[in-house]
């Protein structure tokens, strides 16, 4: 006990002391570098605090994904870095929000230590109404059964996000692809990594979709291990990014919402209510919903890595 | 003291952290990795209350020892965070271009 104890004590002031470094880093990049490590840290703590499902997605989104766009960023961000060092507040002003904000830090930390015993849960009664969904891992449950409500809410809210990237064009470039990712044509060792490493990273993110179901996994970590691979794809120039323009992506990237919507529509008058599944047919249609999920997921978390439309047309012909 | 309550107390300590990179970094990118470090704080109190809930859970064999729901509400909050620091790069990148820079401020710096 007091091992384990010792093992998260000092996960914490890993943690914190990145946090720490983050913030003082002295270039932009310096700081995403420590993030990306915060990130993977942070993981192990969700694992300590036995939410593997949880892990998984902090590893593959927060961190993962997180990280290449921020690193990109970074990168093109660097020469207006110099001008931002002269706007730091006075040292006097920092000390008095150090201040606030540590008083904010300890209010919590007071917070945290007066929860009340026994704590207050759910899990039980998720634990009871688990069986009739079929599905063995109760994240999965409360995800696409109890609180189906907002899962669908947040898979549609990756919709106006992208639209909202791809709003950002200039106006000649509505035709484009993704532009904002770098293409290292010609890198012998990455173009072999996008060659090698995509089929087992297209395995790994089928099974963890599928194994969700039972297990810690789920469509969320499925499609970020996905998205990563068609954007190893890219950096490596193996392929090109799709047009913003083409209909079938777009399809692809409402399918998921759309299968959702209507299973869920459906049930009204096969089960009774809005997003409620027919007795005996709750799993299979959780499986067929997060199948649709993880495409149509996957491909937004790529755009939006990918970020607006650019001109750099290769087919001058559709070039207006 | 056990390792809830720790990793609790790491939050809290994360959300200070945070925002006070929010409000004191200078460039733009600096105050977006800022608002990602709160989150994760708030995303940390949210797992110890997890964990904190989840001991009936344990009891009745079912495997898991966390409350499902908040552990649920977390994952939905990670991709809905990256959804935002996504269009927020974006903001930035295209502020960059049309501007050559970094951050909101227009103006002198103020005495």
């Amino acid at each position: 006990m007091t091992s384990a104890l010792l093992v998260d004590g000092v996960l914490a002031l890993l943690v914190i002391g990145l946090a720490l470094f983050v913030t003082a880093a002295r270039t932009a990049y310096g700081a995403v570098v420590g993030f990306v490590a915060y990130g993977l840290l942070l993981a192990l703590v969700w694992v300590r605090l036995a939410a593997v499902d949880v892990a998984l997605t902090e590893a593959a989104l927060g961190t993962g994904l997180t990280g290449v766009l921020l690193l990109g960023a970074a990168a093109r961000l660097f020469p207006t870095e110099a001008a931002e060092a002269s706007r730091r507040p006075g040292p006097g002003l920092r000390i008095l929000i150090g201040s606030l904000c540590a008083a904010i830090a300890l209010g919590l930390g007071a917070v945290v230590l007066l929860l009340p015993d026994p704590a207050p849960t759910l899990a039980p009664l998720v634990a009871e109404n688990l069986p009739p969904t079929g599905v063995g891992n109760p994240v999965t449950g409360v995800l696409m059964a109890h609180r189906a409500i907002d899962t669908l809410l947040e898979t549609v809210v990756l919709l106006p996000a992208l639209i909202g990237v791809w709003s950002l064009a200039s106006e000649q470039s509505w035709h484009g692809r993704p532009g904002s990712l770098p293409r290292l044509v010609g890198n012998g060792p990455l173009t072999l990594l996008a060659q090698v490493l995509p089929p087992l990273g297209i395995l790994v993110g089928v099974h963890l979709v599928w194994v969700g179901a039972d297990d810690p996994g789920g469509k969320f970590q499925g499609a970020a291990v996905l998205a990563a691979m068609g954007v190893l794809v890219l950096v490596a120039g193996l392929r090109e990014p799709p047009r913003v323009t083409s209909r079938s992506l777009r399809l692809l990237l409402v399918l998921g919402p759309l299968v959702f919507m209507g299973i869920g529509v459906a049930g009204i008058p096969l089960a009774g209510a809005l997003l409620a599944y027919p007795e005996g047919y709750a799993k299979s249609l959780i499986l067929v919903i997060e199948a649709a999920l993880t495409l149509s997921v996957a491909l937004v978390l790529g755009l939006l890595l990918g970020g607006p439309p650019e001109t750099g047309d290769r087919e001058p012909g559709l070039r207006s | 003291m056990s390792g809830e309550i720790l990793f609790g107390l790491c939050g809290a300590a994360l959300v200070g952290i945070g925002l006070y990179g929010v409000i004191c970094q200078p460039g733009a990118l600096r105050r977006i990795l800022a608002f990602n470090l709160l989150g994760s704080g708030v995303f940390l109190l949210f797992g110890v209350i997890a964990k904190r809930g989840g001991g009936a859970l344990a009891a009745a064999g079912e495997g898991a020892d966390g409350d499902p729901v908040p552990q649920a509400l977390v994952i939905t909050g990670l991709v809905v965070a990256f959804a935002a620091t996504a269009i927020a790069i974006a903001l930035l990148r295209r502020l960059a271009e049309v501007s050559g820079r970094g951050t909101l401020d227009e103006g002198e710096r103020n005495p």
